[in-house]
């Protein structure tokens, strides 16, 4: 059994899958992302000033970038694995012999690879309003990578538990969306008080963008050695969780 | 050598359904083998289990000498599973729903192009191949499953309810596609309510009922055992009541029709000769219910209650 060729079917069924929808998939962050960039970081944002020396439109850039990987490699996997549970077509897998580390990593790879085209996406769009100097392309393109593994996987396992589209839609609507936004997308966690900054310590999208800042602008409000640490740690347990989901049938077989 | 080997499977569901009671089934390699049984009865569970789909209370399961547990891959690449419900995704094309199984189970992209397009053209469906999967008719979908699952070239078919919902005519065209696998080397198992087509396709059966086997052997010697054939007559002219002959049972259906219990002791020229005698005049004649339903009806029947 040739693992590498069922591993690249699956991941070119995942891509073909969001490719072929294109005005459903990387239309909608284009769009959004513009009116971000215009709305906050241009007419409003010529009013705020700086923050820690950058421009806000140049500051808002990362996080905006970042929030649309996480959203967008997220719902890629929840939405195309809880179709193929729904449809059945999941079925087409399980009778062939397809290891289940191969089936996750075929999801995780299709969503991994949606979250990098919607952020190189926006990533276009925000070149049309900013300036985008990348100061450590490396640390910017790892944490672009772990997210979209981190969120793609988590997209995975709300997809082995949803049991209706209903579920597939709570959590990126009432937990992701939520913490995104109080990540400091759009202020540094720097201008909350006391309290809320703390709290916000609990915020692991907060790491992931001031990583991903860092990366592009050089700006950070946390230690990045923390952003990497919360990453792998999540990504090694997810991936855990999902494998032994996948063993046991969890969500897919009876 | 055997295609497929269980030994005492039993699956008992989260619910305290006890689907299968230890089952045993042996069918012989080049087989074209029928597993029957009415609703409920566990033929999916059995099938759902060797294809991996169901994961089995307790037992093992072999296939072509390949362990379902222990040598899961080898045993998986000689199946090739036709569904009761269409499984595929309905937004892909043809072409890409059989190229991308050729992909599940490891063939190499070339290969893979030429085995999905003899699998298509055998199907009949290459003309279609372009066509998204949705816009098929329903006996087109059932043949792009057929491809599907022929597309890895497996040793061992299994068809769950293949025809289920076709008209006559394509179920027909489905008969002679799955003699034709079947003469080419590959072991099929069927399951079908068409009990015509299991009685024409099939050289050896099991009925299973209430998660057991109740009958296990070959087509022919399960239709020896019928010791009655029942016909409707049409008449010639109109009778007012059933005649009386010895040895032969008369149901009188309308005037000019007969229903009549020949039993395999007496047989139809006595049965013609008998009722000239008494100037009734056959015109012609046909099958009261298939043979396999009659027997199948028999065994099913007389296990009722068994396993409750």
């Amino acid at each position: 059994m040739n693992n590498s060729i069922a591993l690249k079917t699956l991941l070119f069924k995942e891509v073909r899958r969001f490719m072929r929808i294109w005005p459903q998939t990387l239309l909608p962050p284009a769009v959004t992302t513009a009116l971000y960039f215009l709305i906050f970081g241009k007419l409003i944002g010529d009013r705020i000033g700086t923050i820690n020396g950058a421009s806000y439109m140049d500051y808002i850039v990362p996080g905006v970038i970042l929030m649309s990987v996480i959203s967008h490699s997220y719902s890629n996997v929840v939405a195309s694995f809880y179709s193929t549970k729904f449809q059945h077509h999941i079925e087409e897998l399980l009778v062939a012999p397809v290891p289940n580390w191969i089936i996750l990593l075929g999801y995780i790879g299709g969503g991994v690879v949606r979250g990098i085209v919607v952020g190189l996406v926006v990533t276009g769009i925000s070149m049309l309003f900013a300036v985008i100097t990348f100061q450590h392309i490396g640390i910017a393109i790892a944490v672009l990578l772990l997210t979209a593994t981190l969120f793609s996987l988590a997209g995975f396992i709300n997809a082995v538990f949803a049991d209706s589209f209903d579920d597939i839609s709570l959590i990126p609507n009432f937990i992701l969306t939520p913490l995104s936004y109080l990540g400091g997308v759009f202020y540094s966690v720097s201008m909350l008080p006391d309290i809320w900054q703390t709290i916000s310590m609990g915020n692991p999208i907060l790491y992931l963008i001031n990583a991903f800042r860092f990366g592009l602008i050089g700006i950070t409000d946390v230690d990045i050695r923390i952003a990497f640490g919360t990453a792998i740690g999540f990504i090694i347990v997810l991936a855990s969780f999902s494998l032994y989901c996948l063993h046991k049938g969890i969500g897919i077989k009876n | 050598m055997k295609a497929l080997s269980i030994k005492n499977l039993r699956k008992k569901y989260a619910n305290g359904f006890e689907a299968l009671k230890g089952i045993n089934l042996e069918v012989d390699a080049g087989d074209f083998f029928a597993l029957l049984g009415p609703n409920g009865a566990g033929k999916s569970t059995a099938i759902g289990i060797i294809s991996s789909l169901v994961t089995p209370s307790s037992g093992s399961v072999s296939i072509f000498g390949y362990d379902l547990n222990t040598q899961r891959a080898q045993a998986k690449s000689c199946i090739g599973l036709v569904p009761q419900e269409i499984n595929f995704n309905q937004f892909e094309t043809v072409h890409n729903i059989v190229l991308t199984q050729a992909g599940y189970y490891g063939i190499a992209s070339k290969q893979a192009l030429k085995n999905t397009e003899i699998c298509l053209k055998q199907m009949q469906l290459w003309d279609k191949k372009d066509t998204v999967s949705r816009r098929l008719s329903g006996g087109m979908k059932r043949r792009v499953m057929i491809a599907r699952a022929l597309v890895h070239q497996p040793k061992l078919l299994i068809l769950d309810e293949p025809t289920a919902g076709v008209d006559i005519e394509i179920r027909r065209s489905m008969w002679d596609l799955m003699r034709e696998v079947n003469r080419q080397g590959t072991t099929i198992i069927l399951t079908t309510h068409y009990l015509e087509e299991a009685e024409s396709l099939c050289r050896n059966i099991a009925i299973i009922n209430n998660g057991e086997i109740v009958e296990n052997s070959s087509m022919t010697q399960l239709l020896s055992r019928l010791q009655t054939d029942h016909f409707i007559l049409d008449l010639a002219q109109p009778l007012s009541q059933a005649p009386k002959l010895n040895g032969f049972e008369f149901e009188w259906g309308n005037a000019k029709t007969l229903n009549v219990a020949v039993p395999k002791t007496e047989g139809l020229s006595k049965l013609f000769s008998d009722l000239s005698a008494q100037n009734i005049n056959v015109i012609s004649l046909k099958n009261k219910s298939n043979r396999l339903e009659q027997l199948f009806m028999d065994v099913v029947g007389s296990n009722k209650g068994k396993g409750k």
